[in-house]
């Protein structure tokens, strides 16, 4: 069962207080989207063995939308940060490269290849 | 015109920790920049607290600030002052982005005192309740059993523990039975 | 025979004797006994019968990973099935009945399964009983669930008695096990000043270690244990817990542990179980080895025990389980159990070892006792009479043949000890094959990896694969320094404590006692007593293709009984991978899943019972509500009355009474769990916008709208009227299961996408009690209350017309008062604040009583608002349903460039004209559609199934029209008006009915606008 730090009220939140909310910087479609980005973006999701990013919500708890970078394949957490963010931020991609050396995910990877 | 009813009406229960209905109590929901020093204002005047940092609730003589998220605090006053000082609040920010709302009659409100009182409540939440990790003045929302919660702990080392209350009842009864008296964990 | 002893019995106290039966026959033994250790000295080795083959099975080891000795425990409502008698704790009364025999353990009928074991091979079952495929169902099916199992369920209708509880708890290091290598292990930690937990699942602390002998600092080792004990609990970062075991370790270092409180006191009072729910930065698995069973003809006959546990019988209960013992190890340990049988005044015939050059100095001084050793031999086979009677022994390099036969009533075996690594695998721990030692030990290069992806688990001791107490010692002293840095508490450098024991030469691995042993020896070899699994079957498996092993355990069903394969797994690798001409390693292990050890199915539910099984929803109505009648419904966690039934009344003819008495005179309605969101901000009406399908920043102060929502694929999700209360402030109501979804949906987009957007949600659900006063009477009753209160909100047509709101006061109550109206009549929803919500109540029933009001329940509310067309989230829509589909277009904003579920309507299915759509449905005989029912179509779809052309969604018996009426969703329906469908019912009848408008009555909404 997964802790993550919540980055707004800086608890160490165990599983069942938060909620998972799918992945992460999903850039919304609306009218006016041709009908294969907006296919895309309802419905195409990435399902990495790795670096992941996703969406949680302190549910039972501050309430707040966060963002986790997290490996699905050993759990190893590299960071939490603000939901209010188009993309992760560098200080997160940086600690992803540095224990992930190469790593990619959608349009973001390893900025030291 | 009536007297105003908790939804559990008084409840008691003695275990390991003393668990209690403590009552009615105003409660107001306020969302606003926590930074901002007119909101400071409003708050130590509905009151008498200063904003509470992060996880911490302040506790005065006349009332109380509790950290609820980085926009939200709960603030709590004497019942039948409710409406009123939410009025006051809105109408001091009614010059910022801030909402004030009445929540009292939304709540159960209980109190868990004694010797058992961090045993009982660490039974039902995902928190570390050991005297090195929760004191006087911190502030916790979080799960209890099935139901959401916020808690903290007064000076005087009892809990003041907060619910929606149409589950003030399931509440009562999770809380005793977590202080049932032969259910003593032994490590606090 | 097996008996009490004189002496010995470290754990007993033989001044305090203990009653308890066996199978109705009343025996004794003392305090500190398991209960496997007292049927020992009451002569009762034979213990239960086998799963498959029904052959009798003695008890095997003395520990959790007892494979044969399962027992009834308990009776009436405290009676639990297949509990191991030797985690069991002897108590006063403990009623215990061996299980899986018919009709006696001594004579079983089913025991003809073993005459035909030859057939009953593995994949047995699968291969047999698959043609003809009904048999399974009715005739193979209920012989084999007869047949095979373990002990009988509880009975249905009985309810456990006692209570459990789960306790969250957290630790800087919590050390598993509390033999010497888990105490040193603490004792290195909490010197750090961490926080450290030691959790032991047995009574008794100090592991295997009084009972192997040696010296610890020169001392005994129950001499150090007390004093390392002592030294611990005075330590106040120290917490000991004894009969707590740790059943897992799962992802980030979350820890479970089960502590039995009152298992050995039953009905003391108080929880029976509690669950501790740990968070460790790091665990230490200090849970020592466990000794592996020869595989030799007969090795489950009951007097065949593990070297080690007869030892444990003989030292810490004073029991010997038999009086000429035969000795079969491919190790040195085993001599230890030679040496203690011997001194306990037991004959041991032989020792019987596979090696050619036998062992070191404990062989040496086994013969200077006199015992024959006797080395380069095997077992051939154990004859029983159903207990051991004779040993049959042959050359380990061999097939079986050229027997000496001994007589002997008890045999002790060793095949080698295997780590317990369960633990350090649960996580993802990986493990090295030690060929020097034959087992599996933890790679301290691959550990279990936590959220910082760092290892999180250090085993130690003999869980590390180190023999002798020298090494565990030095190695436990290290693992705890080692978990205390990692969390967080540089070590204080902490000398191991020096062990010394007895040097031991190398074992050699010995996988079949013969080596060759004939397919009849073979077929008498049991790898898995528990679940009957033989040599002859893994290496059949292993002929018919299943090579690997996780498929030969689930074919072979090796290791997948109740102890999980504690004893057998290694052996059964090992023959699978001899089967197969590999190697151990490279055959690998199965996987190691929590728990290490059956918990009971209370500790996981833990409160969660009762009353408090979940939560129940009360709104501050409730207690009236439920003295008045309610017949409750769940509505999500909330209950609702269905109807209020009087004394003498179907729920059929209250739920009638109430629509009438609601449509002629006046009824109340308790609507306080609709959802209440207070929306407000400079950008609330941008918001509300994209929230609701229609336009709701243009209302005006103080009046309602009804809006629509929908998820960003278009599927509505929730309904309900929204009232403007000023400038920057709306008051949302959602459905009843909305409250909490809508509040977060609204707090996910303001917090995720427009985040620059000021706005501020506040869910004020429960702050108001919600009455509905509905019918012909409602503006009455409420006036009639503020003239007996001096005055009062104005309530009139004028004053607050239909879709708007007024804050004041009715009957003297600081009220909100909404006209809005689910059932088509005149009709105010007030809000008061909830803690005064019963008394509103009141004075609304009591001012109502010369108006005839009565309150009524949900179900009189949907059939209202069915009359009505209105629709109903959950009951219209399923998640698959736009707003189109029910003719609700005049909510879609053409106005505004976006909403949720504007661009997916664009979508090409979305805007199929086949869409079913709604409309209303009367049968043609009056009577009322079966619900969710479908509509036939004409001929059949590609599989073979008639084709559907709609369903119904509602359907009702309407008081007011004296009739059913429905509504449903019908392909082409607006367009088929007065066309007549039919719907097959479950019940075999054929129900017409004619499409119709869905508006059943007032078409031209009078009633509600007066």
């Amino acid at each position: 069962m997964l802790i993550l730090e919540c980055p707004y009220c800086g608890v160490k939140a165990e599983e069942t207080e938060l909620s998972a909310g799918g992945e992460a910087h999903l850039k919304r479609y609306g009218p006016g989207s041709n009908d294969d980005e907006f296919h895309d973006y309802l419905f195409m999701r990435e399902n990495p063995k790795g670096v992941h990013f996703e969406r949680w919500r302190h549910a039972n708890g501050c309430g707040k939308w966060f963002h986790a970078a997290r490996c699905t394949m050993t759990m190893e957490v590299f960071g939490t940060y603000s939901a209010q963010t188009y993309e992760p931020p560098q200080e997160i991609k940086d600690k992803i490269t540095a224990k992930r050396p190469g790593w990619s995910w959608r349009e973001y990877s390893d900025a030291s290849e | 015109m009536s007297n105003p009813v908790t939804a559990t009406n008084g409840a008691e229960f003695t275990g390991i920790a003393t668990v209690k209905d403590a009552g009615l109590q105003g409660m107001i929901t306020l969302r606003g920049d926590l930074s901002s020093s007119v909101l400071g204002a409003a708050v130590k005047a509905a009151t008498g607290a200063e904003v509470p940092a992060q996880g911490k609730v302040s506790v005065v003589e006349s009332g109380a600030a509790a950290w609820m998220s980085p926009d939200e605090l709960l603030l709590l006053v004497p019942y039948g002052e409710a409406v009123a000082k939410t009025a006051a609040l809105a109408e001091a920010l009614s010059g910022e982005h801030a909402l004030a709302a009445n929540v009292s009659d939304a709540r159960s409100y209980f109190s868990i005192s004694g010797a058992g009182a961090r045993e009982t409540l660490a039974k039902i939440a995902p928190v570390d309740l050991s005297p090195e990790a929760f004191a006087a003045g911190d502030f916790r929302r979080s799960r209890t059993a099935q139901v959401a919660a916020a808690f903290w702990m007064e000076e005087d080392g009892s809990f003041r523990l907060v619910c929606f209350r149409s589950v003030g009842a399931y509440m009562f009864n999770l809380l005793s039975n977590a202080a049932h008296p032969q259910s003593s964990v032994d490590v606090y | 025979m097996s008996t009490r002893l004189a002496k010995q019995g470290r754990l007993i106290d033989r001044s305090k004797k203990i009653d308890f039966t066996f199978n109705g026959k009343r025996m004794q033994g003392y305090a500190g006994d398991s209960l496997a250790s007292a049927l020992l000295a009451n002569d009762q080795v034979m213990m239960g019968r086998s799963f498959k083959y029904h052959r009798p099975r003695g008890v095997v080891a003395a520990g959790s990973e007892e494979p044969n000795a399962l027992m009834q425990l308990g009776t009436g409502d405290r009676y639990e099935p297949n509990q191991r008698a030797t985690t069991t704790e002897l108590f006063s009364g403990l009623s215990a009945a061996s299980q899986n025999h018919w009709p006696s353990l001594e004579f079983d009928v089913l025991s003809i399964n073993n005459k035909l074991s030859r057939f009953l091979t593995a994949g047995f079952y699968y291969k047999m009983f698959i043609h003809p495929r009904p048999l399974w169902k009715h005739v193979y099916e209920p012989i084999i669930r007869k047949s095979a199992g373990l002990g009988a369920a509880p009975e249905a209708e009985l309810k456990d008695p006692d209570t459990y509880e789960h306790f969250y708890f957290f630790a800087d290091v919590v050390v598993v096990g509390g033999g010497v290598a888990g105490l040193q292990s603490a004792k290195a930690a909490a010197a750090s000043g961490a926080k450290v937990l030691v959790l032991e699942q047995n009574n008794h602390w100090g592991g295997r270690a009084p009972v192997d002998g040696g010296t610890i600092d020169g001392e005994a080792p129950e001499v150090w244990i007390e004093k390392t004990l002592e030294e611990l609990r005075g330590m106040k970062n120290v917490t000991l817990r004894d009969r707590c075991m740790s059943s897992g370790v799962y992802d980030h270092g979350y820890v479970l542990g089960y502590e039995r409180l009152t298992d050995h006191v039953p009905g003391q009072g108080g929880p029976r179980h509690r669950l501790w729910r740990i968070r460790a930065k790091q665990i230490v698995t200090a849970t020592g080895a466990i000794e592996r069973p020869l595989s030799f003809a007969g090795n489950d006959v009951p007097g065949v025990m593990l070297a080690a546990s007869m030892r444990d019988y003989v030292v810490n209960w004073g029991v010997n389980p038999g009086q000429k013992v035969v000795v079969a190890t491919n190790n040195d340990d085993a001599y230890r159990t030679a040496l203690c049988l011997h001194e306990a005044g037991v004959e041991v015939v032989r020792v019987v070892d596979a090696r050619e050059t036998g062992g070191g100095a404990l062989m040496e001084a086994v013969r200077e006792k006199g015992i024959r050793v006797e080395l380069g031999r095997a077992i051939a086979k154990v004859k029983d009479g159903p207990r051991v009677t004779k040993v049959a022994i042959c050359a380990q390099n061999g097939e079986g043949g050229a027997r000496e036969e001994v007589e002997a009533d008890a045999v002790a075996m060793s095949g080698g000890w295997s780590p317990v690594v369960h633990l350090w695998s649960h996580c993802g721990g990986k493990l090295n094959w030690d060929k020097e030692n034959a087992f599996f030990r933890p790679d301290p290069a691959r550990p279990p990896l936590g959220d910082n992806g760092a290892g999180f688990v250090i085993a130690s001791g003999s869980a590390n694969g180190n023999l002798g107490l020298a090494a565990v010692l030095e190695d436990a002293a290290a693992a705890g320094a080692q978990a205390s840095e990692a969390a967080g508490f540089p070590a204080k450098t902490t000398q191991a404590p020096k062990g010394v024991s007895e040097d031991e030469s190398l074992m050699e691995p010995v996988w079949l006692m013969p080596a060759k042993a004939d397919i009849k020896l073979r077929m008498k070899t049991w790898l898995d007593y528990q679940n009957d699994v033989k040599v002859s079957d893994v290496q059949l498996a292993a002929r018919e293709g299943y090579e690997s092993v996780e498929h030969t355990k689930r074919y072979t069903t090796l290791g997948m009984a109740t102890d999980q394969g504690k004893l057998s797994n290694i052996n059964g690798l090992a023959i699978l991978a001899d089967s197969l001409n590999s190697e151990i390693p490279q055959v690998g292990t199965t996987t190691f899943r929590p728990p290490y050890h059956p918990i009971s199915m209370g500790a996981i539910g833990g409160e969660a019972r009762g009353e408090i099984f979940q939560p129940v929803r009360k709104t501050p109505i409730y207690d009236w509500n439920d003295a008045n009648g309610a017949d409750w419904e769940p509505v999500g966690q909330w209950r609702r009355p269905f109807a209020y039934t009087r004394s003498g009344e179907s729920r059929h003819d209250a739920v009638n009474r109430e629509v009438k008495n609601t449509r002629e005179n006046l009824g109340l309605l308790d609507a306080s769990t609709l959802g209440k969101l207070i929306v407000k901000g400079p950008d609330a009406g941008k918001f509300l916008d994209m929230m609701y399908t229609n336009m709701m920043s243009n209302l005006k102060i103080g009046k309602c709208r009804y809006g629509l929502m929908c998820s960003e694929n278009g599927f509505l999700s929730d309904d309900g009227v929204v009232a403007r209360i000023d400038e920057d402030t709306w008051l949302c109501h959602t459905t009843t299961g909305g409250a909490e979804s809508i509040h977060g949906h609204m707090e996910e987009w303001l917090q995720t996408e427009w985040w620059d957007w000021k706005v501020y949600v506040a869910n004020v659900t429960e702050q108001y009690a919600q009455v509905a006063v509905v019918g012909p009477k409602a503006r009455k009753v409420l006036e009639k209350l503020n003239n007996k209160a001096g005055g009062g909100m104005d309530l009139s047509k004028d004053a607050l017309p239909f879709m708007e709101w007024r804050d004041g006061q009715i009957g003297g109550f600081n009220a909100r008062a909404y006209r809005i109206s689910f059932s088509g009549e005149l009709s105010y929803e007030i809000a008061v604040a909830a803690s005064e919500g019963q008394a509103f109540w009141d004075a609304l029933m009591e001012a109502g009583k010369e108006f005839n009001v009565m309150p009524y329940g949900t179900e009189t509310l949907h059939i209202l608002r069915a009359e009505k067309g209105f629709i109903m989230i959950g009951d219209e829509t399923d998640g698959t349903v736009i707003p189109q589909d029910l003719n609700l277009q005049w909510a879609l904003s053409k106005k505004k460039e976006d909403y949720l579920g504007k661009r997916a309507h664009l979508r090409s299915h979305m805007a199929d004209p086949d869409r079913w759509k709604l409309v209303g449905l009367e049968t043609v005989d009056g009577s009322v559609l079966p619900d969710g029912a479908y509509a036939r179509g004409n001929g059949i779809n590609a599989n073979g199934q008639q084709n559907v052309i709609g369903r119904v969604t509602s359907t009702y018996y309407s008081a007011t029209l004296g009739r059913g009426i429905a509504m449903g969703l019908v392909k082409h329906g607006p367009k088929r008006m007065g066309e007549v469908i039919e719907f097959p019912g479950t019940d075999g009848k054929i129900y017409q009915a004619k499409i119709v408008d869905p508006v059943f009555y007032d078409k031209e909404g009078e009633k509600q606008n007066v």
